[in-house]
Order: C-alpha cells, then structure tokens, then sequence
C-alpha cells in the first residue's frame, strides 16, 4: 500500500513523516517519531494513556490517523518540560507523589496542562472531571488531584506577579 | 539516614518527562517481528481441524506456529505443568491461544490472527461453580478443610445465628500497561528477554524449557512494569516463551504485546467467589462458631489456584478470635480463564466472608457493627503497638484447651494492633457523629440514602509456599564511591526500588543519589520469588543491606587496620567514613579501599525466619507477622437507580517504621481505591457461551478520577513491627486493598435505610445490585 506523505508540527518543530493510510498518529509518534511517552492503554479512547494535543485540543491520539496530523500542530509529553527545566506541572506531580506506575502520567499532564491553558482557576470538581477520561490504576487520584490544584495555584501567583 | 524519609520515585523525572522505558518502549533492532496468537472460539471442545492457510498468505506473515511446532516444552504454567502454551487437541476456555502467527509488524500479525479455519468438536463446558460441583469438577482431590474446636456445636448451642450465601465477583488487573514481551536471540543459541513481569526467574526458567537450554542460557530483565497487582506474576509467560521460540526459529528479535481486549480475554483475574456460612452468637453479637464453605472458581488450568484458595481460608478470621471455625474450601475446575494472582491473593475474598458474617450479625441484633467487631477482636499481646492502649482480658477459651490469642490454622496472633488503630480512627473520622447525622438524613429522605461503614484489616505476611520466603541482592561499590545496587525485586510503580535504594544509601551512610538503581536481571541476581505476597522491600531490603554491610565490613576493617583501632569505631554517616580522628568522604574510603586490594562487591542473601506452615494439615505458622489498616467510608445511593457513589473516606493504616511514608501512603490510597472498585462497579460479565462481554474499558469499569472519594483522609498509624523486619518496616502493598471492603459495608447498610430485611448484598455492588437489593428490602423479602 502506498504510504501517504505529511508535514506538519511536534512540540514546535517541523516535521516530515511518511505512514500508512490506516495507521493512527499514536503508533507514528512511538515507532516513526521515536516519542514513546503516550502509551497505548486501550486502543479504543477510554483510558487517556496516548492524550495528545492537537492543535491545542485534547485528543486520545489512538483514535486520529497519523495522516489527519498534516498541516496541524501535535503536541506530546515530551514537548512540556523546556529543555532540562521541568514545567510546574511536572515539578508538582514529583512533589506530590502523584504517580507510581508512570503510565498514565504522561497522558494525565498533557490532559492536565491543556486544562490550565483553557481555566487557569478550576475548582476540584471540574478538575475531577476533566481528567475522567484518564484512567490511573495505581494511585486512587488523589494525590493527582492535589498536584493539579497546587499547579494551578502556583501559575496563578507567578502570573499576578508577572502583570 | 535516608530511611523513613519521603523521598520521589526514583523514576519520577523519567515518567513525568515521558522518557522512563518500559518493555514496549525499548528501541528494537532492524527486523525486529511481532507476534499474535490465534485465540479459540470456544469454551470447551477438541479441534478437528485447524487451516492456517488464509492466515500464513497475509502479506508480512512470516511464520505460523502451533503445539507442534515447539521443539521442547509447550507449557507456560507456573505450577502443575498443565497449561500448554499453545493448545494441544483440545480447548478449554474461550480465548486459548491456538496458533501464534509471527510477521513483520504488530498489525499484520494480529490481524492475520483472527483468520485461522477451525473445526472444533464442542464438548460440554463447565462455566459456573454450580456446575463444577455438580460434576465434581476440581483441582486436588476434595475439598481442603481448616478447622478449630467444633464449630457446628457451638453454633447449635449458640443463642442466635445467622445463615447465608454471598456471591463475590472476579476482577480484571487493568494493569495500564499490558503484558509485553520482547526476545534478542545472541550468539550460541542464547536468549535475552525484556518482559513486563513480576517473576524474571520464572521467565528464564519457562523459556529455557521450551528451548531446551539450560537456565544460564537464557537472560531476562525488567526495568519496570506499568503495573502489575499479581497480573504479571505468571501470565507473562506465554509471550515470553512464544516470543523465544519465535526468536530461535527465525534468529530475529521478536516482540509481542497483547491489546487491551486479547489481553482481558486471555489472561487470569482475581477468582470469583461463592461463600456460604453459618454463625452461632451470644446477645452482644460475641461469635461462639462459624462455618464457611468458600467455593473457588480457578478456571481452566490451575495456575496459583490453590495457594489463593488456601490464603483465602487463611483471612476467613480476620481480625477476628473464633473460638469455634470450620472453613471448608472447593478449588473448582471450570471452562474459563485460568484465575491467577491478585493484590490480596484470596485474602480479600476470605476476610470480606467474615466481614460479610459481623454484618449479618449486628443487623439481626440490631447493634452498632463497629460494637460487634470490637468485641471479636482479638487479644492484644505484650510488646504490641507502641502507643497502643493496652486491651481488656483476651476473651475466655472455649473448650479450654486452645490457646487464648490463635488464629483458626493454629498462629498466634503476638502483634494485635487494632484496638489502638480503630479508636484512633472512629475519633479522627467523628464516627458517632456522623453515624447518628446519617440517621437523620435517611429518616427525613424517601429517595436519597446514606450508609456508614467501619472495616478492619489484619493480613498474613509472608509467601504461604514457605520456600518462596528468600531473596538475593547484588551490590557493587565503585572506585569513586558510586553504588550499583540489584536485587531480585521487580517495580511495578509500587516504589520498590526507591525504598530498596534508601536502605542502601542508609548502610552505607550516603546520599541516595549515590546509589544507582538497575534493572531486575536474572544474571545478576538468580533464583528470585516473585515480587508478590507484598513482600517486595521486607525480602529484598534485608538482602540489599546484608550486601551493603557486607562492603561496609570490608571498609571498615581496612580502615581501622590502618589506623590501628577498633572496627567498631569506623563511622558511615553523612557521607563520610570516619575513623577515629580521621574523616574519609565515602568516595575517598572507596578508593583507598580499592589500593588496598579490598573486594567492593558482594552479594546478600535473606530468608524469612520462624515461618513453618503444613497447608494439608492446616495448621503452623505461615505468617511472619501481620499487617493492620481500618477504614471509615461513607456513601450515598440513590434508591431509584442504585447509583450510588463514596462520599468520604478515612484510613489509618499500619506500615510498621515506614521505609518512606509518601510512597506508603500511595500504596494505601491506590489499593483502597482498587479495593472499592472490586466490590462496586468492576464487573466482569460471561456468557451462556463461556465468552467474557466485558473485555474493554468502556464496558469494565475501573473508578476513574471523577469516583475519588470528594473527603479522603488517609494517615499512617504510628506503630512499629514487634518482628525485625528492613528497619521494623511493613509490608504494604496488599493490605490496604481490603480497605476497600468498608466501602461495600457502607452501601450495604445504606440499603439497610430502606427497610427491616438484611440487604444480602452481592459483589460488585454495581448499580443494578443496589436497586435490586433495596427494593428486595423494601419488599422485605
């Protein structure tokens, strides 16, 4: 079968792959792009391991085909840390414990990151509900949660400090 | 000391970065195949004829395999040899991997898959445990039976009794990651595998039978899982054989990952449970005898059947003194997945079935549950909890000739530290309070109940397969005072590693960063237990710091030769050797060290003590001690719909001189989490037809973030382990799973609210069992 050409944008950088037509953009991501860190943990968009972003959207990247990329921007786990600086976010979830496996961690920052983009302020409740669709097995979430909150606290004064 | 600190996960920057690898993550070399297996399509029945035609013309097919292509051992079981790997003339569930199709990509080869031709024979399918007991189909060779005293006396002399049966779900393992396995065939016929397993020594020995080498030809490592909770104790051992054998046979690297759905098909769960029993009790609820008859469906092929079913009588007690205890336990083969390892390991289903008992009792008397359970508790001991109230009088013998304190398999119970944990509970979660303000809710509200349940945990520690009780650790200290630690352990996410490495850094006085963590390799440390029975860092602590003391003896001693003191007045601490008036940084003592011709690598070594246990007779001492927990949780249902949801929990929680609280209480939350989920709305759902319809997450529902309790209290109990234990530590990672227990006592006593009939609520509590059960007590049926 021939393989379909695309360009488009990962974490900021231009990129060129070549993929098959049915081949989702989770699978060009970990065996083309080598950016492993969104997981397969369904296939079938109930668990929230393979979240990406694209364009800025929350999407489960095991249900978009890599050709549905072209043109658009994809932002994955991998691109939230600057360089060896960690993002709040991240720096929160280590402080918290908010992990064990690690598996979902990936997929619960991106979903948990475009939350704070959108509602910089959100209560527990909408937190609660936004990252239903991820599912952790190890942690219980709370510790999820309070990481979340306190990310959200800490941009908050950085940017009433900034303006 | 980094001991008892809360320190990250070792791997924490790795997974928040995205860039911690787990076996599917690993860079494979070019060429590397993929592996699926064609799975039967029914439950029971010989094959007649099996093409593979179709299936070997799909492009990227390189290769079928079936039973007769092994060239050694086809059997991937972990106990009594009879679990073929791939089937051998007859299936036995729906979901046996038949034939294993080998082909360029993960796609082609799943996809080709499911294009095998075959004819079957369909023979009758044994898919309930009624109808394994109506044909008497099990493993061994009757029922296995515990007892003390005489129960059915003492329940026929008893004032009151309670009868009843209680049906108890199975549960899926939901690991997020699920079973992977890739094979690097080397030179010479050797065989390299990376496998998400908990049980690398059992790997290596599975794949060394089906290629026919020896052990020490075959290498598996594991860096971590994504999760594990007991699914990769033995069920890893299909793809890691297949993957070897396809390896060999081509001499290409071969990989093989299960989806989600062939893996919820094809691997074993937490065994489903029928429990009935009998009790027979004074006025106060005081317990004089019970009886249970626990029914145990294992599925196909034994697996760790029997070690779960024993565990399960094992927690029939509880936290409870029986003076009179019958348990009688049915292993039952079905036609169904092979039923395997959960966190708990029978445990929660033998301890929900005395918890299920307490409950029945005080409904029927009318009295506070938490009353009743008080009462039953056994005696605390001396030298128990270190800030725990000394308890009343152990309650009087029965018969006069037991002992006062001893479990119904002959333990002592020396280490009782629930009359402390459960006061100090009822008061931090305000108990009585909120019980009588629930009260008033339920008597002002038709529609909306709540319930309020109290449930204490006492959980066995130790491998009841007493030889399991051991464990290796591998530790090198570098010319520049770097450590590399190994030991026999596997992470799961669990923190293993990290508390294992605080140990290390502890012995040798140093920072933790100091100490390298690497992966579970059966070339460095061989023939390891699984990493299960919660006995992780209890096992592989205690090997790691004789290691480290090991090293720590050999500096010592140099150092003291050369400065003509005692060993006893070298230091490790701070980072730095002192000797006398002399003070070495640890890197400097390491190098020294090593001028002085010093070995710095040494290998430790542990076994559990004092355990001796005989599982036929039923009767010694399988547990080193045991682990405590209790927990309040408070729900609301809605009596129209059954939905139902927890509104607030609190937990205290024994983890002896925790190695590192933060990753303690992890351990705690998630398990209670797991555990709630077990009773509430994980429901596995079988077929007429013996086919699993629930084999996905949109239709298994694990709690998801929006179920977190909105109140979640959890603390450690400030206690001890009376055992010397890493650093009086406990183990942590199975008991607070039955935490989860309380969350079904509370639906249960909200259902209550409706009516006077006992609620016989069964599990999973989903929705649809709620609705049924309030209006069953409405109807007062």
């Amino acid at each position: 079968m021939s393989k379909i050409h695309v360009t488009t944008s990962v974490n900021g950088d231009a990129v060129e792959f070549l993929c098959d037509p049915r081949e989702t953009l989770l699978d060009v991501l970990r065996d083309r792009l080598g950016l492993t860190g969104a997981k397969e943990g369904c296939g079938t968009g109930d668990c929230g391991a393979c979240t990406i972003t694209l364009d800025g959207r929350v999407v489960c990247s095991c249900l978009v085909l890599g050709a549905e990329a072209e043109g658009r921007e994809v932002g994955t786990i991998e691109g939230i840390a600057n360089g060896e600086e960690l993002h709040p976010l991240q720096r929160k979830f280590i402080e918290h414990a908010a992990l064990q496996c690690g598996i979902c961690t990936p997929g619960i920052l991106v979903a948990t990151k475009a939350l704070l983009e959108k509602n910089p302020d959100p209560t527990e409740t909408e937190v609660r509900y936004w990252l239903a669709g991820n599912l952790c097995r190890c942690t219980g979430y709370d510790k999820i949660i309070r990481a979340v909150m306190d990310t959200a606290a800490e941009l908050r004064s950085e940017s009433k400090e900034l303006s | 000391m980094s001991v008892s600190k809360s320190l990250a996960h070792d791997a924490a920057r790795l997974h928040v970065t995205g860039t911690a690898r787990y076996v599917d993550d690993i860079p494979v070399p070019q060429g590397c195949l993929h592996v699926a297996f064609g799975m039967s399509e029914i439950a029971h029945g010989t094959i007649v004829a099996m093409n593979l035609e179709e299936v070997k013309s799909v492009p990227g097919v390189v290769m079928v395999l079936t039973a007769d292509d092994m060239p050694f051992a086809n059997d991937v079981s972990p106990s009594a040899h009879d679990e073929p790997l791939l089937a051998t003339g007859t299936v036995h569930y729906v979901g046996q991997p038949m034939f294993a199709v080998v082909a360029t990509s993960h796609l082609a080869a799943r996809k080709a898959a499911r294009l095998g031709a075959v004819r079957y024979d369909e023979l009758t399918a044994i898919l309930t445990i009624d109808e394994a007991m109506a044909a008497d189909s099990r493993f061994e060779e009757g029922p296995r039976v515990y007892q003390k005293g005489d129960a059915a006396a003492a329940i026929g002399k008893a004032s009151h009794r309670v009868v009843g049966t209680f049906e108890i779900g199975a549960q899926e393992h939901f690991y997020l990651e699920g079973q992977a396995a890739l094979a690097l065939p080397q030179e010479g016929g050797d065989m390299v595998v990376h496998s998400s397993t908990q049980h690398p020594s059992e790997i290596q020995h599975k794949v060394a039978e089906a290629l026919g080498v020896p052990m020490h030809a075959v290498r598996v490592e594991i860096r971590r899982m994504g999760g594990g909770f007991g699914g990769k104790e033995s069920q890893g051992n299909a793809l890691a054989v297949i993957c070897a054998v396809a390896a060999q046979a081509t001499q290409l690297p071969c990989k093989m990952r299960y989806d989600r759905d062939d893996d919820m098909i094809i691997t074993g769960k937490r065994h489903d449970f029928r429990i009935e029993y009998r009790a027979g009790f004074d006025d106060e609820g005081r317990i004089a005898g019970v009886e249970f008859v626990q029914y145990a469906r294992c599925g196909w092929a034994q697996d760790l059947s029997l070690p779960v079913a024993d565990r399960a009588m094992l927690h029939s007690d509880n936290a409870y003194l029986l003076g009179h205890a019958r348990i009688e336990s049915h292993r039952l083969k079905t036609n169904t997945v092979s039923n395997t390892a959960y966190r708990g390991f029978g445990g929660p289903q033998g301890m929900i079935g005395i918890e299920r008992v307490v409950d029945h009792i005080a409904h029927k008397l009318g009295l506070d549950p938490v009353d009743v359970r008080q009462r039953n508790y056994y005696a605390e001991m001396d030298g128990g909890g270190l800030s725990a109230p000394r308890p009343a009088a152990p309650p009087e013998s029965l018969s006069g000739k037991m002992k006062n304190n001893t479990t119904p398999y002959g333990q002592e119970v020396e280490d009782f530290e629930l009359h402390g944990i459960t006061e100090a509970l009822l008061r931090s979660s305000d108990y009585e309070r909120r019980k009588a303000a629930i009260a008033e809710w339920n008597a002002e509200n038709e529609v909306i109940k709540k319930g309020i349940a109290f449930a204490p945990v006492k959980f066995g520690i130790s491998f009841t397969l007493t030889f399991l009780n051991q464990a290796g650790a591998l530790v090198h200290v570098y010319q520049d005072g770097s450590v590399h630690m190994n030991h026999g352990g596997t992470e799961m996410g669990q923190g293993l590693f990290q508390k294992v490495a605080q140990v290390a850094a502890s012995r040798f006085g140093i920072p933790v960063e100091m100490v390298k963590i690497t992966a579970t390799d059966t070339g460095k440390v061989p023939n390891t237990s699984a990493t299960a029975a919660s006995s992780g860092s209890d096992l592989n602590g205690m090997a790691v710091k004789a290691a480290c003391d090991t090293i720590r003896e050999r500096i010592a001693e140099f150092l003291a030769k050369r400065h003509q003191l005692e060993v006893g007045k070298v230091r490790f601490a701070d980072g730095n050797v002192v000797v006398g008036s002399k003070v070495y940084s640890f890197a400097e003592a390491a190098a020294e060290a090593y001028m002085g011709r010093v070995s710095l690598s040494a290998t430790g070594f542990y076994k559990t003590p004092k355990v001796e246990w005989d599982r036929i007779k039923g009767v010694g001492r399988p547990f080193f001690y045991f682990a405590y927990g209790a927990s309040v949780t408070e729900v609301a249902i809605d009596t129209l719909t059954g939905e139902n949801r927890i509104l607030r929990c609190d937990i205290l929680h024994d983890a002896g001189e925790s190695l590192n609280p933060a990753l303690d209480i992890g351990q705690v939350e998630g398990a209670y989490v797991q555990g709630a989920g077990w009773l509430t709305t994980e429901e596995l759902v079988w077929d007429d037809a013996g086919r699993l319809r629930t084999h996905a997450p949109s239709t298994y529902k694990i709690p998801a973030c929006s179920d977190r309790p909105d109140v979640f209290n959890v603390a450690l109990w400030d206690g001890s382990n009376r055992e010397e234990t890493i650093y009086r530590s406990k183990a942590v990672g199975e008991p607070p799973f039955m935490l989860g227990i309380s969350a079904f006592l509370a639906l249960s006593d909200a259902v209550s609210a409706c009516g006077d009939a006992y609620p016989a609520l069964n599990a999973p509590a989903t929705a649809e069992q709620v609705w049924t059960a309030v209006r069953r007590v409405r109807n007062g049926v």
